[in-house]
């Protein structure tokens, strides 16, 4: 078949897919795939944050005191292990454009290493509220009062908005793993780094989220007396 | 001599369409090509199509009688909730996107295939798991809550498969978001040189605008499923008032998505009728601009009045008021429409081909809806019908005289490119005519029993009303038959029909420059579009098809 | 997203001041300003977001079409939010219809 410009470009750009013109428009395609995959993300979390918001709005000195009855020092460690992960992962991706192979594999590790640790806090917080009774059902037991209702709302939403979260961010340790592969593998230059980018861009959103869980469900009820 | 002889060999048949370029199951369920992925949701939604269809069929003989003789009501809620969860989401939304939007967009910009091709493929997959859970569903004894799932008898209450069908429709949701996603980037960025925004065919606009629902909106409905899942199994208490829950949170969270979603699924049909209107009259549409905006305006104020179903549930009246309002003005974009559509044909030399007769219908049917819908917007009429079958006719007259309508003078019109088939012209304006008079007379008697108070998803209703619904039956086998013909004869064109030629409507537009079938990467080189879509000379041309 | 290599100062420079937002965040929580802690914290959580997206998601050396996207999403989740809100605290104001 005669070479026509197109398979010109393909044959000599490998990570080129065929559907594409140019790497650069295959680049373009694939964070706009990110962006408005993101996108959907913040509707669908969104659905929670309306809930919460309703709810809040009628319940508020339930949820303020419910909200006691997290551990403001793991939440706040935990926000600082997120963000040091949103550093490491800015790192790795860094390294991925500046040609760095085992800074980049170093720094995915670390972002692996660092999202472990907030799973393993959250499991922590996870077993002591299931001791105490406060996991939605019928096993609640709440001090009785009016908050009571109030409060097991409080904790479904908790238990909902944490686990969808934690459950984003186990998928974001699958894509790292994949990313590690990978790079060891060597598949990663400056040229085609396009997924270790895009991973990022996700692996931010999942922080983004928890930075507004955070005060959203720790911080409401810490200036009662 | 020789003890064998070597058999005389057939010339092999050069592999030169996305048809044979592959044989084999493999090279179907495996496939990348969008064109092939666009086949095989055509087969999944038709069977959803005829099984919504049989469950449309038990429900209208249930009501030839006025007493509840043929199921008992149980059961009866069942029929209208399968028949409406299928007909939804597993056939109207998918329809024209996944069938006609994957087939055509790559070619109508001039691309090789969509901007992911893989995910594309998935697409399909996470239908057909979506679709495996509701089969579950259905086969162990259904679902009973309403399509509309309203809590807490889906949260708490029901005794049937909530779950399953909730996860079906959760998991369905994504191959949704994922084509709607795909569509996105690929018309932002795969367009051929030249290709401006103002020079896409508004069937492309109407995806494209289609496509900002499903980003937008699916995942909400996707995330309220998910709930409603945790709250049967968890006994969590979001949505039981005895818990503190609001079942009013519910609707807002269910409308929010289920609203757009009918967007979703008339908006591509609209595309679809400018197609045809524009080829079928010779002539550039009136006010292109105008179309192409309306879309988008119809995809965001359609987000904006959800809560129109809601007038009686308990919500607030001061929202009821802002509402009403909001979808009094999402009907505007519409009407545009219709007007640039009929200003299109004035003067415009039209030609009655299948796909003319059905673009006909929908303007008709949907109009006819459409008006219905401004009725229902406003409050003190909504406050006496809802939920009564006049907000069913109305429904049934945009989704089945408007979107299916739409579809099927979709799937007339560029069934030779897909097939390289031209199918019977006589067979198809005849199933044309069936399924209009069919449509008619099952849903405007429908109209009026909602009027005069007969209430939707009963069993068994007034002696009264039996005439009508009588009637209404008699429409519905009708209109069965009309569908049933074309199975027949678009199958029979697919080994018998005459092969057609790359162009057989005399159509601009770049899907029509491509052999038919194409190619499996439609274009060798990308094309250079150099002038604006619709432009048809005034020639005499042979309409082959 | 753009070819831009953004200097890892940058970065360091961003995560020091996530860091110390949330330190803000958790102790103002703990002083009772009423209505005004909710403002604060979701005020403080948007600021944080903002530096996210701005350095560590590369929004600030992307094309406007990616902002716009971002926009359109927030705006959208803004429409969910505030309609239905729209109904709850409007409830009681006008009469019923049935």
């Amino acid at each position: 078949m005669a070479e026509t410009p197109a398979l010109a470009a393909h044959a000599a750009e490998p990570g080129l897919q065929h559907q594409f013109e140019s790497m650069e428009q295959q680049k373009e395609a694939s964070s706009l795939g990110m962006w408005i995959f993101l996108v959907t993300e913040i509707l669908f979390f969104g659905g929670l944050f309306l809930t919460y918001t309703i709810y809040r709005w009628e319940n508020a000195r339930a949820f303020a005191h419910a909200s006691r009855h997290m551990d403001i020092a793991l939440g706040t460690i935990n926000t600082a292990v997120l963000i040091f992960s949103s550093l490491t992962m800015a790192m790795a991706v860094h390294s991925a454009a500046t040609n760095r192979r085992r800074l980049l594999i170093g720094f995915l590790i670390a972002t692996m290493i660092l999202g472990g640790s907030f799973l393993g806090i959250k499991a922590v917080e996870y077993t002591d509220h299931i001791q105490h009774h406060l996991f939605p059902g019928p096993g609640f037991r709440y001090p009785a009062g009016a908050d009571a209702r109030g409060a097991q709302l409080f904790f479904s939403l908790y238990f909902a908005m944490t686990g969808l979260h934690a459950l984003h961010m186990v998928i974001g340790l699958g894509i790292l793993t994949t990313l590690v592969v990978m790079a060891r593998r060597g598949r990663f230059t400056p040229e085609y780094s396009t997924p270790v980018e895009v991973s990022g861009l996700y692996w931010h959103f999942v922080d983004i989220v928890w930075i507004f869980l955070f005060p959203l469900l720790y911080l409401i009820g810490r200036h009662l007396r | 001599m020789s003890a064998v002889v070597a058999p005389e060999l057939e010339p092999i048949e050069p592999r030169d369409n996305y048809l044979n370029a592959a044989y084999g199951v493999r090279s179907w369920l495996l496939t990348r090509d969008h064109k092939r992925i666009a086949l095989l949701y055509l087969v999944s939604i038709t069977f959803f199509f005829f099984l919504g269809g049989l469950f449309a069929l038990l429900i209208r003989l249930e009501l030839l009688t006025p007493q509840g003789d043929l199921v008992q009501s149980e059961t009866y809620n069942k029929l209208f909730t399968m028949h409406g969860v299928v007909m939804i989401f597993f056939f109207l939304i998918p329809s024209i996107p996944a069938v006609l939007g994957n087939f055509f967009i790559p070619m109508m910009i001039g691309a090789k295939d969509l901007a992911f091709p893989r995910l594309n493929l998935l697409s399909w997959y996470i239908y057909i798991v979506g679709a495996c859970f509701t089969m579950w569903a259905v086969v162990h004894g259904g679902v009973d809550t309403g399509w509309t799932f309203y809590t807490p008898y889906s949260s708490t209450y029901s005794n049937s498969y909530v779950i399953a069908t909730a996860m079906g429709i959760f998991v369905t949701g994504f191959s949704s978001i994922l084509t709607g996603l795909n569509f996105l980037v690929t018309i932002h960025t795969m367009r051929a040189p030249g290709l401006t925004w103002f020079r896409l065919p508004l069937f492309v606009w109407a995806h494209y605008a289609t496509s900002l629902i499903f980003v937008l909106g699916t995942p909400v409905i996707a995330v309220t499923m998910l709930m409603v899942g945790a709250e049967r199994i968890l006994h969590l208490g979001i949505f039981d008032p005895t818990r503190g829950g609001d079942p009013i949170l519910f609707q807002h969270l269910f409308w929010f998505y289920s609203h757009p979603a009918v967007y979703i699924m008339v908006l591509p049909a609209m595309g679809v009728v400018s197609e045809l209107v524009t080829t079928f009259s010779r002539k550039n549409i009136f006010g292109y601009k105008f179309v192409a905006f309306a879309s988008i305006g119809i995809a965001v104020l359609g987000f904006l009045v959800w809560g129109h179903h809601m007038f009686v549930s308990g919500q607030s009246v001061y929202a009821g008021l802002i509402f009403s309002i909001l979808s009094f003005l999402v009907a505007i974009p519409s009407a545009v429409k219709v007007f640039n559509w009929t200003a299109t044909m004035y003067k415009g030399s039209i030609s009655y081909r299948t796909p003319m007769l059905y673009a006909f219908g929908f303007i008709g049917l949907f109009t006819i809806g459409g008006l219905t819908g401004l009725f229902l917007a406003t409050l003190g009429v909504n406050v006496h019908v809802h939920d009564t079958y006049f907000i069913i006719a109305h429904f049934h007259y945009i989704m089945v005289g408007g979107a299916i309508m739409g579809y099927l003078g979709g799937i007339h019109y560029w069934w030779p490119k897909m097939s390289g088939k031209l199918y019977p012209e006589a067979w198809a304006r005849f199933a044309a005519l069936v399924v209009f008079i069919g449509f008619n007379l099952t849903f405007f008697p429908q109209f009026i029993l909602g009027y005069l108070g007969m209430p939707r998803r009963y069993h068994a209703y007034p002696p009264e009303f039996q005439v009508l619904n009588v009637m209404s039956t008699a429409g519905a086998s009708i209109l069965g038959v009309g569908y049933i013909i074309p199975m027949i004869y678009l199958a029979w064109s697919m080994r018998y029909g005459r092969n057609a030629p790359p162009n057989p409507w005399g159509s601009t537009g770049l899907e029509w420059q491509t052999p038919s079938p194409p190619p499996t990467e439609n274009f060798k080189e990308p094309p250079i579009v150099t002038e604006d879509p619709y432009v048809y000379s005034h020639e005499e041309v042979e309409i082959v098809g | 997203m753009s070819d831009h290599v953004v200097s890892p100062k940058i970065y360091l420079g961003v995560f020091l001041t996530l860091l110390v937002m949330t330190a803000i965040t958790t102790v103002v929580s703990g002083i009772d300003l009423g209505p005004w802690n909710t403002v604060v914290a979701l005020g403080i959580a948007v600021f944080k977001a903002t530096l996210v997206v701005l350095f560590f998601m590369h929004v600030k050396y992307s094309p406007r079409l990616t902002a716009t996207v971002i926009g359109g999403g927030i705006f959208w989740l803004l429409i969910l939010i505030v309609l239905t809100f729209s109904d709850f605290a409007t409830r009681g104001w006008l009469p019923s219809l049935v």
